[in-house]
Order: structure tokens, then C-alpha cells, then sequence
């Protein structure tokens, strides 16, 4: 039995899971909401499996249609690709739980094959090994990212979704004339063996100042995030906790895994010092964004621009020291996409109950909606990196590395950060005990729509306390060590 | 199972799980509410006293979980620890009969008890902490707890009080990470110990190290509401009176002290931060808020405002203590912080019968309120002879120690301060006494609750005359064993002469 289960080829069930339940959903629009919620569950399960196998065994290898690359298609997956994996599944569960409730008949019709067609495309972004299958999943993602934000069709809705869909394509786009670069230039596409044929030729420097540019686009890095806050705030809120949380993650990913394998090795000092800039000054300028706002959604969605910025100050840093730079990086990633799906489910929960997300006016939720204020307030600390949180230990690891390496500049950037998101945090959180000039009257929410938004916020908690488990299971493959995904 | 390892973290538990059952309660089941609350208090007091016998006998119970690779979250019960756990879990039981007491029939009960036993929950873990990184764990822990307690009235005043504290005690807790971060990588180990764990740092770390002690300090000064740090002190007045007396005489503002203690003895040591040059400046910052804090005193017509600059005052006593860095000074400014905190509550339990039952919040309205009140005045006024220092009450042996210890360490100006901060003290609560004793009584109070034939409810009254005689106890019974005297003279042996 235990050897049975252990056999099962995990990895794959968690591409095909959702794209078949996606399709079934389309299908048979009636057995949708029980579906999705089984698919998400069974993708935990599927990601915990995935664990099991590989503490075992160490990296995961499945060759599909048992042709190897670099024939076929190859199915890969290190400590890093474990991680996000865990993320998109944690986070795919609670959206999943919360979307049962939120969307209205006609809405769901098109919500759950869209969303598990986005899931299973990013599983298999964060399983493919070649830089080709990676432009496909990410455009796959891109693609039904855009649909979802303009599921409610609505005017803010349909020109926020339009800006992304440009912005995203333009990305895209870029990303793959590296990939032609690259091909063309070392006749490969698979990462491993590319880390061992590329020189710094300018051929290389062509492609990596074309995919970087292209997938910093897509992550919205400062000062090309224009595209997030509309398109963020304007989504229904599930969707923007996907897109908070694991869509923009997804183009990091891909940048990390290049940099890591590919253009990292070759000593692009300079351009790891622009993206560290760049994240500097999207800490920076989301922050302040995010203090300016008065409607809870951009608010969220300008700290997201902030929160990637935290994610860049690593590059600058991984050249002193890398495990210690990437490994704070993994975790603010994992953190904040807990805390930010969380908020955003918070804002949905907030915008259902009171019709409206000026944040003046929230009118004593603190006593009316207690479960989803606290799930904000949890989700706040893990944000603003105070302890016990995820967020707090990737500060630690990233003010660590900073420190080490006597970046002052950085150190300051993290401070000044994390003391604005404390503003804009405790902004809302201020006016959650206050009385609003105008009673509004108030919709009931739904107890599993206030429990996933909780849940979320108590696991971006708990990850704080779970670091000596997590950080070894990251470490499996040695993803950041000198050598990577080298076989 | 070795239990010895578990007591430090089920301390922690009494009251967190409390406070989580506590938030799930509905609004009306008061008298769970109570048991609850007075359980969880209780079951602290055991666990802590478990602790404290096991101290006695030289065994110090200590829980060690993993938080980073090579960082452990440690609980550990040494005697610094226990001097202030104990003193957290006494006045956590009192404070929360009181609360229960002020409370009765105000709205979000549960809410404002939950929070509440995370606030203690916090401080608790502010004194167990073995390490500095734990400290700083429940360090922050404790401003974000008592920020819904500051703002449980919901209005915009107490909006804005809130937003002050956060700001204040936010930037403080940056700094404090980051001189603990930038500590930890020079240092590769954060555990706190007697004489500091700095010694392998040689002089070309000079600049760091200074550095460093100016962030932790100002950190902590936030809280602990050194001038000019204290901005946010009086203005968070606006919370309910159980939480003014909290926040002043166990939480907020002595953890700050508190910390500042385990910075200058267990992780620079006295004599490190003596050689560095730092303790001479922190004994000038004490000055200047033992001073500045009793002037601003003077002045206040507000009768919780008064108590509030007041404590800015007498918590620099500890720090001061501290900064003298002496071994008799050391036991000064160590009984100072239970001392304080015994007759400091015992002055805000007061002040909030006076408001509850009165309506009275100035001074001005005070006109012989002890003749309506004659044993909230009596806990009042041991308390004010306590902070003027007058024997027999437990604020003298404070100060004689300081004054003893200033001598010993050959700084006679302390004595000066002494005697001024004295004089002032003096001046701002003899002629509270002297109206509330002697001038005639109004016609009417402003806003005068019936409670019958007693002069305020039992849980409102017992209380403060708890904390009164235990602040006249601590002064008679200085030398008898288990005294905060003896307790204090005992970390003071550790710090200054074992090897």
C-alpha cells in the first residue's frame, strides 16, 4: 500500500487533475462547485504526495509519454518548484472554498473552468524544465488570467482586463524571442543542458534583456506595474487573489529559474544591481501608493507592487550570498501569497457586506464582521513582517543577507517598507473600529467566504513558525546552490 | 514526558488559550466569561509559582522550540524573568477582577477580554524570553495586542490615540530588529547571559557595537516612554481604566524597561557597556525623563494624564538603576520595577473608581472625595507616598538603594536627582491628597453611580487595596525571603560577582 501510493506519479495528476475537472466543469456546469472544491483538495493532497516522494528521493524526474528530453517533454520539480507548488495548492484550496459562495449562477458557469484551467496551467509552469513549455504555461496563465478579470464585464472590469491582456501579451512576446534567441543560438531548449552551452556571447545578453524584460512586465515590477492596480482592483475578489498571489509569482518563478541556471553563472552583476534598484523603488512607490488610497482594493493592490519589490532586492544580494538571498526570497514569496489572498478574499468579504470598499467608511466591521477583520489583521502582520509570520522570517533571512553584506541602502529600503505597509495596514484596521457618518446597509456574508479569507491568514501566520521545517524541503535538488538544476 | 520542559511554554498557554476561547464567546455569557478569565489568571499563578520554586532551588525550568536554522525560540525561568512573570501574573489576576468589575454592562466585552489575555500573554512572553530574538517575538506581539485595547471605545479620539501608539511603538520595534539582526550577524547567537554574550567582539567592532546599543535602546526607550520618546503615553489615556493601569504598571511601558535590563546585564553586560561608554548617557537620558516627567506632572489638571507623566518619571528610576551600573544600584533599579508596578496600578485603580463611580477626572473635581471614598482614597494615598518615597511603602527601599548604589559607584550627583524628583513627586500629589482629605465635598459629583450602602462595587474596591498593601508589604517586609528585595539582590550577585 504505502509503496503503491508512493509510485503514484503525482506530478502529473496535478496537470491533468484540473485541466480535465476545467473541462468537466464547461461540460456539466451543474456538478462545478463540488468539483472545483474536490480538484483543489485533491491538488493538496497530490503536492503533499509530490513531498513525501521527493524527501525520499530527492529531485522528481517523470518523462511524459516515457520520451526524455530533450525529445520530449520532461517533468521536473526541486525543493524551489515544490514550494511554489504548495503555494498555488494552499492558496487554490481557500480561493476554491471561497468561490463556492461568492460567484452567482451565471458567473459560476464561467468562473470554475476558467480557474481550473488556470490552475492546472500554473502546475505545470512550476513542473516544466525547458524554457519552451514555460512560455506556453505562461501564456496559458496569461490568458486565463485576463478572462477572469473581465468575468463580471463590467466598464472598470473590461479596460482594466484589456490594459493587462496588452501588457501581458507585450510580455509574453518579449519572453519568447529570448526563447527563439536561445534556440537559435545553443540548439536547446531545456534548461540543464542550456546552464552548460551558454558563454556570454551577445546573443545571450540579447536574450536575457528581452525574456527579463518581458517577465519583470508580467510580474509588474516598478516601474512597469501600471497595468497591476486596475486590473487587480478591478477583478471579482477571488480573482484578484489569484492574481495577487499566484499569477505574478508565476513570472518570478521563471526569471528566478533563469537567473538561477542560466544568466546567473555568467556574472550579470549589473543587471542583478538594476532589478535591486528597480525592487527598491517598487517598495518604495507601492508603499506610498498604497498610503495615498481610499478604497480598500487599490490599497491591496499597490501593496502587492510593494511586495514584489521585496522579492528583487534579493538579486542584488544572491551574488554575495545566494542560498541565504533566494531562500528569504522563497519565503516572502510563499508569505505573501498566503497574506495577500487572504486580504483580497478580506476585501470581497468587505465589498459583499457593506456594497462598497472606501476604507473611511468601513463602519465598525470590527464588531459586525469579526471573523474577516481578524483574518485582515493576521494577514496585516505577516505583510507589514512583524513576528510570529512568513513575512517575518523572510525579512529576517533578506535584513540578514543585507547586513552581511553591508548593503545599507537595502537595510533602510526594508525598514522604511515595512513601516509604511504598518501604515496602510493599520489605516484600515483604525477606521474597522470606527463609526462611518452615513449608517450603509449591510448584506450578510457567507460563513465559508469569511473562514477561507481566516484560513489563509492563519496559515501566513503559521509558515513563521514552520521554518525549520520548510527551508530543508526548499533545499531538496539544491536549487540555489552553485550547479542548480545542472543534472 | 519531562514536564520541566513544557512550564515555561504552558504559562505562555493559560493565557493565550484563554484569550482565543475568550474572543469565540458570545457577548451575553457573562459568567463563563468570568470563570474563564479568573481560571486562566489562576492556573498562571500556579504554573508561576511552580516556576518560582523550582528558581528557589537553583533549577530553572526552560522550553526550546525551533523558529530559524540556527535560532531557537527559548522560554527560559531565570531569576530576571521571574522577578517580572511574577509580577505580571499577580497584577494580570487583580487587573482582570478589576476589569471585570469596570466592565460590567459596556459593550464588546469579549472582545476587549480577549485581547486583554494576549496583551498578558505578550508580556509573559516578554519576560520568559531566553533569547533576544523571542523577545522581540512578543515584544511585537504586545503592540499589536493592546492596540485594539487603546482603541476600544471606537471613537475618533481613541482612533488617533491609537494611531500615535502604533507609530511610536512600530518605528521603535524596526529599530529594535534591526539591531538585533545586525547583532546576530556578528555575533552568530542572541541568548541572553549573565554579563553578556558580546565578549568575543574585539575593539575593531567598537563603532558597531555602539551602534547597535543606540538602536536597541531607542527601541525599547519607545516603550519604556524615555523623554523624548514618550509622546504616546499620555494621549493613549483615552483606553478604559484596566488598561492604563496595565499598560503602566506590567505591559507596555515595563517591557520596555524590562528590556533595556536584559539589554545592559544579558547581552552587553555592565561592564562591556560601562567600558563602551554607553552607560554614562543612558543614566543622562534617565535623568532628563525622571525630571522632565515629574514637571509635566505638575501641570496636568487630568488626573490619569498626572499618573501618566508621572510614570514617565518612575520607570526611568529602573533605567537609571540600571545606567548606574553598580551592584547596589542594580538591586534599586530591579525592585523598582515591581515596586512601581505595585503602587502605580494601585494609583490608576483609583483613578478609574473615581471615574466610574464619581464621574470625577480631574483634579480640580476632587474636593474631598475620601470622605465619599475613604478606601479608595486610602490605596491612593499609600500609593502616592509610595512614589513620593516615603517609608514605610515599598518606594523608598527604591530609592534608598539607588541613592546607596549612586554613592557606592561614586556618582553622588544621582542623589541630587533623588531628592529633586522627590521634592516633585511630593509636588504634584501632596495637594491631590490634601484636597481629596480636607477640602469639603461638592453638592453633587458629576456623574454619581448608586452602588448603595458600599462605596463602589467589591471588584472595583478590592483591588487596589490589594495592591496597596502589597506595596506597604514589600517596603516592611523587604528583607523576609521570597521579598522582590531579596529576589532583586539575588540577580544582582549574578551579574556582578560569579564568574
Amino acid at each position: 500500500m504505502g509503496d503503491a501510493l508512493f509510485n503514484i506519479p503525482w506530478a502529473v495528476i496535478l496537470i491533468l487533475l484540473p485541466l480535465v475537472g476545467g473541462m468537466t466543469c464547461f461540460l456539466w456546469p451543474k456538478v462545478a462547485k463540488t468539483l472545483g472544491l474536490f480538484t483543489s483538495s485533491v491538488i493538496v493532497l497530490s503536492v503533499v504526495g509530490l513531498a513525501w516522494k521527493m524527501i525520499g528521493n530527492g529531485i522528481y524526474r517523470h518523462a511524459v509519454g516515457g520520451w526524455s528530453s530533450p525529445l520530449g517533454i520532461e517533468l521536473y520539480a526541486d525543493g524551489l518548484s515544490l514550494l511554489m507548488l504548495a503555494m498555488a495548492a494552499l492558496v487554490g484550496l481557500a480561493i476554491s472554498l471561497y468561490s463556492t459562495a461568492y460567484f452567482e449562477q451565471s458567473l459560476s458557469l464561467r468562473f470554475w473552468p476558467l480557474w481550473l484551467f488556470l490552475l492546472a496551467a500554473l502546475n505545470a509552469l512550476f513542473l516544466s524544465a525547458d524554457i519552451f513549455n514555460l512560455y506556453v504555461t505562461l501564456e496559458l496563465i496569461g490568458l486565463a488570467a485576463v478572462a477572469l478579470t473581465a468575468l463580471s464585464g463590467g466598464r472598470d472590469a473590461l479596460s482594466g482586463a484589456m490594459r493587462y491582456l496588452l501588457a501581458t501579451l507585450l510580455g509574453s512576446l518579449a519572453y519568447l524571442f529570448g526563447v527563439v534567441l536561445l534556440y537559435h543560438g545553443f540548439g536547446s531548449v531545456d534548461i540543464a543542458i542550456l546552464a552548460q552551452r551558454v558563454e556570454a556571447t551577445p546573443i545571450v545578453w540579447a536574450a536575457l534583456g528581452l525574456m527579463s524584460a518581458g517577465l519583470v512586465l508580467k510580474t509588474a515590477l516598478f516601474p512597469l506595474h501600471f497595468w497591476l492596480p486596475p486590473a487587480h482592483a478591478s477583478a471579482p475578489a477571488p480573482v484578484s487573489a489569484v492574481l495577487s498571489a499566484l499569477v505574478v509569482k508565476a513570472s518570478f518563478y521563471i526569471l528566478l529559474r533563469l537567473w538561477l541556471d542560466i544568466f546567473g553563472p555568467l556574472g550579470a552583476e549589473g543587471v542583478a544591481d538594476l532589478l535591486g534598484l528597480l525592487g527598491a523603488a517598487a517598495v518604495l512607490w507601492g508603499s506610498l501608493q498604497a498610503l495615498r488610497q481610499t478604497r480598500l482594493k487599490l490599497l491591496i493592490a499597490y501593496s502587492t507592487v510593494a511586495q514584489i519589490g521585496y522579492l528583487f532586492l534579493a538579486f542584488p544580494l544572491a551574488v554575495g550570498d545566494g542560498v541565504a538571498a533566494w531562500s528569504a526570497a522563497a519565503y516572502l514569496a510563499l508569505s505573501h501569497a498566503l497574506a495577500k489572498a487572504a486580504m483580497f478574499l478580506v476585501a470581497g468579504n468587505l465589498l459583499r457586506f457593506g456594497g462598497h470598499d472606501r476604507i473611511a467608511d468601513l463602519d465598525r466591521v470590527v464588531e459586525r464582521l469579526p471573523i474577516t477583520v481578524t483574518a485582515f489583521a493576521l494577514a496585516g502582520v505577516s505583510i507589514m513582517g512583524l513576528p510570529p509570520s512568513g513575512g517575518f522570517i523572510g525579512k529576517w533571512l533578506l535584513l540578514e543577507a543585507a547586513l552581511v553584506q553591508g548593503r545599507w541602502d537595502l537595510v533602510v529600503v526594508m525598514m522604511v517598507g515595512g513601516l509604511m505597509a504598518a501604515g496602510y495596514i493599520f489605516k484600515v484596521l483604525g477606521y474597522a473600529f470606527t463609526q462611518a457618518d452615513a449608517p450603509h446597509e449591510s448584506r450578510p456574508v457567507p460563513l465559508s467566504m469569511e473562514w477561507a479569507a481566516l484560513l489563509l491568514a492563519i496559515a501566513a501566520i503559521l509558515v513563521g513558525l514552520m521554518a525549520t521545517e520548510i527551508l530543508p524541503l526548499v533545499g531538496i535538488g539544491d536549487p540555489f546552490g552553485t550547479g542548480g538544476v545542472k543534472p | 514526558m519531562n514536564w520541566d520542559e513544557w512550564v515555561p511554554l504552558l504559562v505562555i498557554a493559560s493565557s493565550l488559550l484563554t484569550g482565543l476561547f475568550i474572543f469565540g464567546l458570545a457577548e451575553e455569557k457573562v459568567r463563563l466569561r468570568t470563570v474563564l478569565n479568573l481560571l486562566g489568571a489562576v492556573t498562571k499563578l500556579g504554573l508561576v509559582g511552580w516556576m518560582f520554586w523550582g528558581g528557589y532551588h537553583g533549577h530553572y525550568f526552560e522550553t526550546r522550540l525551533p523558529l530559524l536554522p540556527d535560532l531557537d525560540l527559548v522560554l527560559r525561568a531565570g531569576p530576571l524573568a521571574l522577578l517580572f512573570v511574577a509580577l505580571s501574573s499577580v497584577l494580570w489576576l487583580l487587573t482582570t477582577i478589576y476589569a471585570i468589575g469596570y466592565l460590567e454592562g459596556s459593550p464588546h466585552r469579549s472582545r476587549f477580554f480577549g485581547f486583554f489575555s494576549l496583551c498578558v500573554t505578550a508580556t509573559v512572553g516578554v519576560a520568559l524570553a531566553g533569547n533576544l530574538i523571542t523577545f522581540l517575538l512578543f515584544y511585537e506581539l504586545l503592540t499589536l495586542s493592546t492596540y485594539p485595547l487603546i482603541v476600544h471605545r471606537g471613537t475618533e479620539e481613541a482612533r488617533r490615540a491609537g494611531q500615535s501608539y502604533l507609530i511610536y511603538t512600530l518605528c521603535g520595534g524596526s529599530l529594535l530588529l534591526l539591531g538585533t539582526v545586525w547583532l546576530y550577524t556578528l555575533t552568530g547567537t542572541l541568548e541572553f547571559t549573565p554579563q553578556g554574550f558580546i565578549h568575543g567582539l574585539g575593539e575593531e567592532h567598537h563603532v558597531a557595537l555602539v551602534a547597535i546599543f543606540i538602536l536597541l535602546i531607542a527601541g525599547l526607550g519607545v516603550k519604556a516612554a524615555l523623554v523624548p520618546l514618550h509622546g504616546w503615553l499620555p494621549q493613549a489615556m483615552v483606553a478604559p481604566a484596566p488598561v492604563s493601569a496595565l499598560l503602566h504598571a506590567v505591559a507596555v511601558v515595563k517591557a520596555g524597561a524590562f528590556g533595556i535590563v536584559r539589554v545592559v546585564y544579558d547581552v552587553f553586560g555592565v561592564e562591556r557597556a560601562a567600558v563602551l561608554g554607553l552607560t554614562g548617557p543612558l543614566a543622562a537620558v534617565a535623568t532628563v525623563s525622571i525630571i522632565y516627567g515629574s514637571l509635566r506632572a505638575l501641570f496636568q489638571d487630568d488626573l490619569k494624564r498626572r499618573l501618566a507623566f508621572s510614570t514617565v518619571s518612575q520607570v526611568s528610576y529602573i533605567v537609571l538603576g540600571v545606567a548606574i551600573a553598580g551592584p547596589i544600584a542594580t538591586v534599586g533599579g530591579l525592585v523598582h520595577l515591581v515596586h512601581q508596578g505595585l503602587m502605580k496600578i494601585t494609583l490608576f485603580f483609583c483613578a478609574g473608581n473615581l471615574a466610574e463611580t464619581l464621574g470625577v477626572h480631574k483634579i480640580s473635581e476632587m474636593d474631598g472625595v475620601g470622605r465619599r471614598m475613604p478606601w479608595t482614597m486610602a490605596a491612593f494615598t499609600v500609593g502616592s507616598f509610595g512614589m513620593i518615597g516615603a517609608p514605610p511603602v515599598a518606594g523608598f527601599i527604591s530609592k534608598w538603594y539607588l541613592g546607596l548604589g549612586a554613592l557606592e559607584a561614586g556618582q553622588g550627583w544621582v542623589i541630587l536627582v533623588l531628592a529633586g524628583s522627590s521634592l516633585l513627586n511630593a509636588a504634584y500629589f501632596l495637594p491631590i491628597l490634601h484636597r481629596a482629605w480636607f477640602r469639603p465635598p461638592p453638592d453633587a459629583w458629576p456623574h454619581e453611580h448608586d452602588f448603595g450602602d458600599k462605596e463602589t462595587a467589591w471588584a472595583l474596591l478590592l483591588p487596589p487595596v490589594i495592591t496597596a498593601l502589597l506595596a506597604v508589604g514589600a517596603g516592611l517586609l523587604a528583607t523576609a525571603a521570597f521579598s522582590p528585595l531579596e529576589w532583586a539582590q539575588l540577580i544582582a550577585r549574578r551579574e556582578f560577582y560569579q564568574p
